[in-house]
């Protein structure tokens, strides 16, 4: 099994928007760590990075799946939409949208002890987000190696004016995501490994493992707060979450 | 067509919550039983347990989540009478064995500071009649068995309310928006759920405007003080004895039951 061929075949996928079969029916000792590899092939042929991404950050999408840590993924710089930028569904393959808590870094972090406390201290806004997800695999069936192999489904992000931190529990915001009109799902913050700072402690301890950590003015979309919605042309999905703001994306 | 004996419905309903043995739906017998029935033995269903004492202390809204209307198949949300008796406070211990098969929903309380009469109630009427909101938790039962509930049934059946607690301090509505106010469950500590008063028909303050127009066709009037309960901010969690659940919201701060008893 070589990880820079697994790795063409998803960078494949994404040029020829074409979902492809999961690489685990294939290639039946997949495990995350190989996965990994496979990601860190394409996340060195990605240009500059934006920053990171947490997945499978609720307790119950966990036990769902049998595991107890989430994952991470990272954001290309080129990735990113512009505040009131529609997302281009024929240029995805399947997107689905997810309201996110977003970290904005004052400043470096790493350690493989950080804490949410540790974050918070690094933080030097937060700001809501919505992430398109667009999974290369055929109907977003895969295994957690697969998927982290297929960077975590990340694909496009919208992230709004971020404000500053102190002063808000970010545990108990209310996080709103409505559909064509319609509120699809509510949460609050504690949905993201029960505070979304002690999820970014969790990639901070992750990225340590490999010897790396996180740069000031980096990003990290803290984990998906409500199951996604599916898009296509024509849909909006608007993202608020209290104290933090409002972000809308329109889908043509 | 009026429904065919609701005294005797009620009266089985009000059986089954003295007994705590639970009947088959009212719909198994007369599947045409629709809302209008269900209002009209609910009406005679409080007749008898006002008559033991109780007194209507507000109301609860119901099925005000999109996804609970399609599972019993209405458009709207369903209401019910509050009961001085099923009101509990802050840290208090519920019994179980007042209950039949309860489950357990955190939801924003409001208390009203002005009579609100419907029709024509507009949300920003609702909102200044309101005095301010609370953090509560329904116990939501069903006196029907195994929660087999048509819309009649479970409308019959007081909503199915069982219960609730609230939190003692009454946070008026100035400076924040009870559409986004987050909420987390826990249950012994443990994470259970989390949502935002959005859930409760897009806006809990909606939900005020809309029992009061629903309750104005009916010539009936929510008074000052009266509890306005304004449905589940997220899936109902089934509770055991021993358990301890604790909704904090934010804004509102938490409320926190105990469920007692061995049942």
């Amino acid at each position: 099994m070589n990880v820079s061929e697994l790795a063409d075949r998803l960078s494949r996928a994404v040029a020829d928007r074409t979902a492809v079969d999961r690489l685990s029916d294939e290639f039946t000792e997949l495990d995350l760590p190989t996965a990994y590899r496979v990601q860190r092939v394409l996340r060195d042929a990605a240009g500059p990075l934006a920053g990171w991404k947490l997945g499978v950050t609720s307790r119950a999408k966990q036990a769902q799946v049998g595991v107890s840590d989430p994952i991470f993924g990272f954001l290309p710089a080129g990735g990113a939409l512009d505040i009131g930028e529609p997302l281009e569904v024929a240029r995805q393959i399947q997107p689905r949208c997810e309201p996110e808590i977003v970290f904005v870094l004052g400043r470096d972090l790493a350690g493989e002890h950080c804490t949410a406390t540790d974050v918070l201290a690094a933080t030097a806004g937060v700001a809501v987000g919505i992430e398109v997800l667009d999974s290369r695999y055929r109907d977003y069936r895969f295994t957690m190696a697969d998927v982290v192999a297929d960077n975590t489904s990340a694909s496009r992000y919208v992230v709004g004016t971020p404000v500053p931190v102190s002063g808000i529990d970010l545990r108990l915001v209310g996080v709103v995501l409505e559909h064509n009109g319609e509120v699809a799902a509510t949460a609050s913050g504690a949905a993201s490994l029960g505070h979304p700072a002690a999820a970014v402690a969790w990639l901070v301890r992750a990225l340590a493992a490999e010897g790396g950590g996180l740069r000031a003015g980096e990003i990290v979309l803290s984990g998906g707060l409500t199951a996604a919605v599916p898009v296509g042309p024509g849909d909006v999905v608007v993202a608020s979450i209290d104290r933090l703001g409002t972000l809308e994306l329109a889908c043509r | 067509m009026p429904v065919t004996d609701a005294p005797g419905k009620a009266r089985a309903l009000y059986e089954a919550r003295r007994t705590r043995v639970p009947i088959p739906p009212l719909t198994d017998a007369d599947p045409s039983l629709g809302m209008a029935d269900g209002y009209a033995v609910q009406q005679e269903l409080v007749s008898l347990l006002l008559a033991d004492g109780d007194t209507v202390v507000g109301h609860k809204v119901g099925a005000t989540s999109k996804a609970m209307q399609r599972l019993i198949g209405i458009d709207s949300p369903d209401h019910g009478p509050v009961l001085a008796s099923t009101v509990y406070r802050d840290g208090d211990t519920i019994p179980l064995d007042r209950f039949i098969q309860p489950k357990v929903e955190a939801e924003i309380v409001f208390v009203l500071g002005e009579r609100l009469a419907g029709p024509g109630v507009t949300v920003p009427a609702a909102r200044r009649a309101i005095a301010g909101a609370v953090a509560g938790m329904e116990i939501v039962d069903s006196r029907i068995e195994d929660w087999r509930i048509a819309l009649a049934d479970t409308v019959a059946d007081l909503a199915s309310n069982g219960a609730m607690a609230t939190s003692s301090q009454v946070v008026p509505l100035e400076g924040w928006d009870p559409r986004l106010t987050g909420m987390t469950l826990t249950r012994n500590g443990e994470l259970v759920d989390s949502g935002a008063g959005a859930a409760a028909l897009g806006d809990p303050v909606a939900v005020v405007a809309w029992l009061a127009n629903t309750l104005g066709e009916a010539g009936v009037v929510l008074e000052p003080g009266h509890l306005i309960m304004t449905g589940a901010l997220h899936a109902a969690v089934p509770l055991t004895a021993g358990d301890v659940f604790r909704a904090e919201f934010d804004r509102l701060g938490p409320v926190t039951i105990r469920v007692g008893g061995t049942a």
